[in-house]
C-alpha cells in the first residue's frame, strides 16, 4: 500500500473513472481537480472551477463514458461537467447529457432556488443515462436525461442521506443519518418510490460485544449489562459511504456501507430478499 | 434572516382572503389557501390566520386533517407549527404540540428537517 500525498488541504471527495486512469478529487473548496497518472507519478490534468462562489464541493462521480463527472456541492446544486481532455481521452459518444462536450462544459444543473441542503452524494446509474443524488433536507433525486432531464424528488420521512449509489438501472441504495441503508425504485416512468429500509432488526447477524466494550461499560455506567442504548441497527452511527461489493451499479448482488461507528458491513441481496418480505431488486 | 424589502409583491395581496370569517366551514382549504407563500408584511397575517384555523380544530379532528394533506402539505404544515412556537401567545404552544405529533407521525423527521433547510419563510 502507498499513500500519495496530493495537497496539503483536506480531500473532501474523490471518485475514479471507468478504468482507474484519472481521479477526481475535491480539496475542500469549489473546485474539482483531476489527476492522471504518468507513470508512477500523478500529475494534475486539469482543474474545474465551475462552481462558483467558493462553495464546497462534497461528492463526486464520473459517468461511465470516463468524460463527464457528477458533482454534488454545499449551493445546494448538484451540477453534471465534462471533463473530456483531448489529449486523453478519446473522443466520446454523444450521450443524452449532451453530443458536445468541451472541456468544463456544463451540461446539467439541478437544485437551488430556496428549498435544499447540501448535496452529499451524487451517483451516476451503470447506463449513465440516470443520475441520483441526495440533500440534506432529507430528500433523494433523480434526474433522467434520456427523458428530456426529468427530475424526481422524492421527500422521505427519515433523517438526512449521506451516500447514494444505483444498484441497477432502477434501483438506488442510499443511507446516512438514521443508519440504515434504504432502497428506493425509479420506474421508466420516472416515478421516484420508497422501497424498505434495508436494516430489519431480526437479522441474525450479531454483534459480538468484545471485552474491550464490556470493560468500557463498567467504566462508564458501571454496568456489564450490554445494549440498553444501542439502536435497532447494525450501524450504531450514521452510515457516511455506500459503495457496491460485488458485480456493478448494473446488477448490484453486494454492497458495502461504513459508518462513524468505525464499522463496515457488507450486505448481500439475495439474503436481504429473503428476509424481507416482497423485497425484489428490479 | 433577509428581508426582500425592494419586492411591492405585497400590495396584490387580497386582504378578503384572510377574512376570520371565510374559514368556519372548510378549514383545511383555508389553512392551505391561507399558506400561500407571501413576501414579509402579510407573513405575519398568515402565520396569525393559520394559527386561528388551527386552534379551532377539535382534538379529535387534528388526526384527520392532518391525514388528508398530502406530503408537501405536511411540510408546509410543520413549517407553521414552528414558526408558530417561535412566538408562543398564552394556549398556542398546547395547541401547536397536538399539531407537531399528528404531523410528525405522518411526516416523520424528514418534515421537520426540511424545516430547518429551508430558505423560504413562511
Amino acid at each position: 500500500m502507498s499513500l500519495h500525498q496530493f495537497l496539503l488541504e483536506p480531500i473532501t471527495c474523490h471518485a475514479w473513472n471507468r478504468d482507474r486512469t484519472q481521479i477526481a478529487l475535491s480539496p475542500n473548496n469549489h473546485e474539482v481537480h483531476i489527476y492522471k497518472k504518468n507513470g508512477s507519478q500523478w500529475v494534475k490534468a486539469h482543474e474545474l472551477k465551475e462552481h462558483n462562489g467558493h462553495i464546497t464541493v462534497l461528492s463526486l462521480d464520473w459517468h461511465p463514458n470516463n468524460v463527464l463527472l457528477a458533482a454534488g456541492s454545499c449551493d445546494f446544486k448538484c451540477r453534471v461537467f465534462s471533463a473530456y481532455i483531448k489529449e486523453v481521452d478519446e473522443k466520446p459518444a454523444s450521450t443524452p447529457w449532451g453530443s458536445k462536450m468541451p472541456f468544463g462544459q456544463l451540461m446539467s444543473e439541478f437544485g437551488g432556488s430556496g428549498t435544499g441542503g447540501w448535496v452529499h452524494g451524487v451517483s451516476f446509474s451503470a447506463s449513465g443515462s440516470r443520475l441520483a443524488w441526495v440533500s440534506h433536507d432529507s430528500t433523494v433525486s433523480v434526474a433522467d436525461a434520456s427523458k428530456s432531464v426529468q427530475v424526481s424528488t422524492l421527500k422521505t420521512e427519515f433523517l438526512p442521506l449521506l451516500s447514494v449509489s444505483f444498484v441497477s438501472e432502477n434501483s438506488v441504495v442510499a443511507a446516512g443519518h438514521d443508519c440504515c441503508p434504504m432502497l428506493f425504485n425509479y420506474d421508466d416512468r420516472g416515478c421516484l418510490t420508497f422501497v424498505s429500509k434495508l436494516d430489519i432488526p431480526k437479522q441474525s447477524i450479531q454483534r459480538n460485544m468484545s471485552a474491550m466494550e464490556r470493560f468500557r461499560n463498567m467504566d462508564k455506567r458501571a454496568t456489564t449489562e450490554d445494549r440498553n442504548t444501542a439502536l435497532e441497527t447494525l450501524h450504531q452511527n450514521s452510515i457516511t459511504q455506500v459503495s457496491i461489493y460485488e458485480v456493478d451499479k448494473q446488477d448490484c448482488r453486494k454492497f458495502c456501507t461504513t459508518g462513524i461507528d468505525g464499522a463496515m458491513t457488507i450486505w448481500d441481496f439475495k439474503t436481504l430478499e429473503s428476509s424481507i418480505q416482497g423485497l425484489r431488486i428490479m | 434572516m433577509a428581508r426582500n424589502t425592494l419586492s411591492s409583491r405585497f400590495r396584490r395581496v387580497d386582504i378578503d382572503e384572510f377574512d376570520e370569517n371565510k374559514f368556519v366551514d372548510e378549514q383545511e382549504e383555508a389553512a392551505a389557501a391561507a399558506a400561500e407563500p407571501g413576501p414579509d408584511p402579510s407573513e405575519e397575517r398568515a402565520q396569525g390566520v393559520v394559527l386561528k384555523v388551527l386552534t379551532n380544530f377539535k382534538s379529535s379532528e387534528i388526526e384527520q386533517a392532518v391525514q388528508s394533506l398530502d406530503r408537501n402539505g405536511v411540510d408546509l404544515l410543520m413549517k407553521y407549527i414552528y414558526k408558530g412556537f417561535e412566538k408562543p401567545t398564552e394556549n398556542s404552544s398546547a395547541v401547536l404540540l397536538q399539531w407537531h405529533e399528528k404531523a410528525l407521525a405522518v411526516g416523520g423527521l424528514g418534515s421537520i428537517i426540511r424545516v430547518l433547510t429551508a430558505r423560504k419563510t413562511v
